[in-house]
């Protein structure tokens, strides 16, 4: 009786610890809200998040945070026209193509570059990509979308990368088997029944890239420029979303409208962010339902 | 003539998966590349600077010159203080999840609190251990806040990695001990564990890389400009390598004439973390080889 009653506690116990997770992403709502929502007695949430002006330091200040979410917007896609070729590519020839030993070496590759701190990125860009960029193209400053979108790219690979392959390991054996008995091409099985069959798993991936790359804080602070207005070419700076906070908090005064504003913009991020990853989790569960049973 | 015409369709469907797989190839080149590049750039600025003195002296004429001894101590002490958060809470939730869970809604929503926890941007990790670790518990911008911030940052990691390697164990274990009368909870402990411990160690060990290059969570939670002297507890601000690094590359009045001290953190930080993940990897591939089960 008392051996069960331990087995009970400890269920119990670690059924607690598993809802952490839980419990701190509800705290992590509560508290953006909490020092977040001041901002919204003085503006508006209409005018908050399509005002065009940012000028939180100003008199009277304006807090219009339109151009940092287009700024966020622009960087994720031209890093996403970048890193979902080659990520799932990558994965293709990793899962596909490779012979034994490279495809270990590439994944440790991949794995290693998903290591590289974000902030070592960011000094990469400043330092070598953004004077090139100055001299090649002859612009006012390197440090634009076009360099932030390389560098984001970078850090968006490997997710891309290592979650397409595990779609398409996923594939059932039969259907590559059926398709080169049928006299396909290797090239015709992996375009026509391999990529279709890993589908919604490939799309789990580059969701879940899209997301890093619109969270992804130190290259776009440090790299991206920081002009808080809408970009006009792609050699324009921008200042996305996460930027705009991680710059900018340091000096905002404790309690102070712009303190508040900022937290805001954390809450627009989050709810962004927490979109894609509820979509790219809906792609997942419908994923796991691929199988040779199921088509 | 019918017979030419097949076999120019042939060559021609030849020839596309000749193209595709260089395209394919040629991607995964990219990549390498770009990696290598970063590396070999980085390590070719970053030695010249690297001394005895460099990692074991403090920064001196306002940060002009000297060391970075108390950012590396200071990253340290708070990737130290992540896992210990992480460690415990990411196995125990790993252990419930594979272990005693039945499929419901409980766990799904578990598993989505998880996954959506995964991927909150770091500088909203940064907000919230602003909001409640620095202000609300008060514990003001010091080490402890800042562990727990990254702690909480790496939690998801710590599990999956924790998942993945007890569904590794083969369920004829866990059926052995039980048929031999062993209660639930000491089968988990005995058998279980052990056999899971070097895939946990392994995925905690890249949770751990992670905490040390993150820059966002702590700018605003434990990390200073400068300290004068090591931190004394857990209650002081620190140094921090990530940090130092874009201080020194962004915020000072003297960024050109720092430009080595810079390449020199860099390239201690990037050696640290891609240390730490190399040291993941190669136990994991030594591991898969040797694996009896």
């Amino acid at each position: 009786m008392t051996r069960h009653f331990r087995e009970i506690i400890i269920r119990n116990l670690f059924a607690c610890f598993a809802f952490f997770s839980v419990l701190i992403l509800g705290l992590i709502v509560i508290f953006l809200f909490r020092e977040g929502m001041p901002i919204f007695q003085q503006i508006s949430v209409f005018k908050f998040i399509f005002g065009s002006a940012w000028y939180p330091t100003y008199d009277p200040p304006e807090y219009g945070i339109w151009p940092l979410i287009v700024g966020s917007l622009v960087v994720t896609f031209f890093a996403c026209l970048i890193a979902v070729p080659l990520g799932v590519l990558s994965a293709i020839y990793i899962s596909e193509i490779a012979p034994g030993a490279i495809k270990e070496y590439l994944k440790s590759i991949i794995e290693l570059l998903a290591g590289l701190p974000s902030v070592v990125l960011g000094f990469f860009g400043m330092v070598i990509v953004a004077p090139w960029l100055q001299e090649t193209f002859d612009l006012p400053t390197g440090l634009n979308i076009i360099n932030a979108s390389v560098m984001l790219a970078i850090m968006a690979i490997p997710t891309i990368s290592s979650i397409s392959e595990d779609a398409i390991y996923a594939v059932p054996r039969e259907f590559k088997e059926a398709s080169y008995a049928l006299g396909a091409t290797k090239y015709e099985t992996i375009i026509k029944v391999i990529i279709p069959a890993a589908l919604s798993g490939i799309s789990t991936a580059v969701i879940l890239g899209m997301a890093r790359a619109i969270g992804e804080t130190m290259v776009v602070l440090m790299v991206a420029g920081g002009a808080a207005a809408i970009p006009q070419s792609i050699f324009d700076s921008v200042r996305p979303m996460p930027a705009s906070i991680a710059a900018e908090m340091g000096e905002a005064p404790f309690g102070s409208g712009h303190y508040h504003a900022l937290f805001a913009t954390g809450i627009v991020l989050f709810f962004v962010t927490l979109a894609f990853n509820l979509i790219a989790d809906y792609f997942s569960n419908k994923f796991k339902e691929v199988g040779s049973g199921t088509l | 003539m019918k017979v030419e015409n097949q076999k120019s369709y042939i060559k021609w469907r030849y020839f596309k998966q000749t193209i595709f797989f260089g395209v394919v190839r040629l991607s995964a080149l990219i990549i390498t590349a770009a990696l290598i590049g970063i590396l070999t750039y980085i390590f070719f600025h970053g030695f010249r600077a690297i001394s005895w003195d460099f990692l074991t002296l403090p920064p001196t004429d306002s940060m002009t010159a000297g060391g970075i001894m108390p950012a590396i101590v200071g990253t340290l002490y708070l990737t130290i203080g992540a896992i210990s958060v992480a460690l415990p809470l990411g196995v125990v939730s790993a252990i419930y999840l594979t272990e005693y869970a039945k499929q419901g809604r409980w766990i799904r929503i578990i598993r989505i609190g998880v996954n959506c926890l995964a991927g909150v941007p770091s500088v909203v990790f940064g907000l919230f251990g602003l909001g409640f670790f620095v202000v609300f518990l008060k514990f003001g911008s010091s080490i402890l806040a800042g562990s727990l911030t990254l702690g909480i940052l790496i939690l998801p990691t710590v599990i999956g990695a924790s998942e993945e390697a007890l569904k590794s164990v083969p369920q004829t274990f866990r059926e052995a001990s039980l048929a031999l009368g062993v209660s639930k909870w000491s089968t988990i402990a005995r058998i279980v564990l052990p056999s899971a411990l070097p895939g946990i160690l392994t995925g905690s060990i890249l949770g751990v890389g992670r905490a040390a290059g993150e820059t966002a969570p702590i700018m605003f939670t434990a990390a200073a400009f400068f300290t004068a002297s090591l931190p004394k507890s857990i209650f002081d601000e620190v140094m921090a390598l990530p940090y130092h690094i874009y201080v020194l590359a962004t915020a000072g009045t003297h960024i050109e004439q720092t430009r080595s001290l810079q390449y020199g953190t860099v390239l201690v930080l990037v050696g640290l973390v891609l240390g730490i993940d190399l040291i993941a990897i190669l136990i994991r591939s030594s591991m898969r080889r040797k694996k009896r089960w």
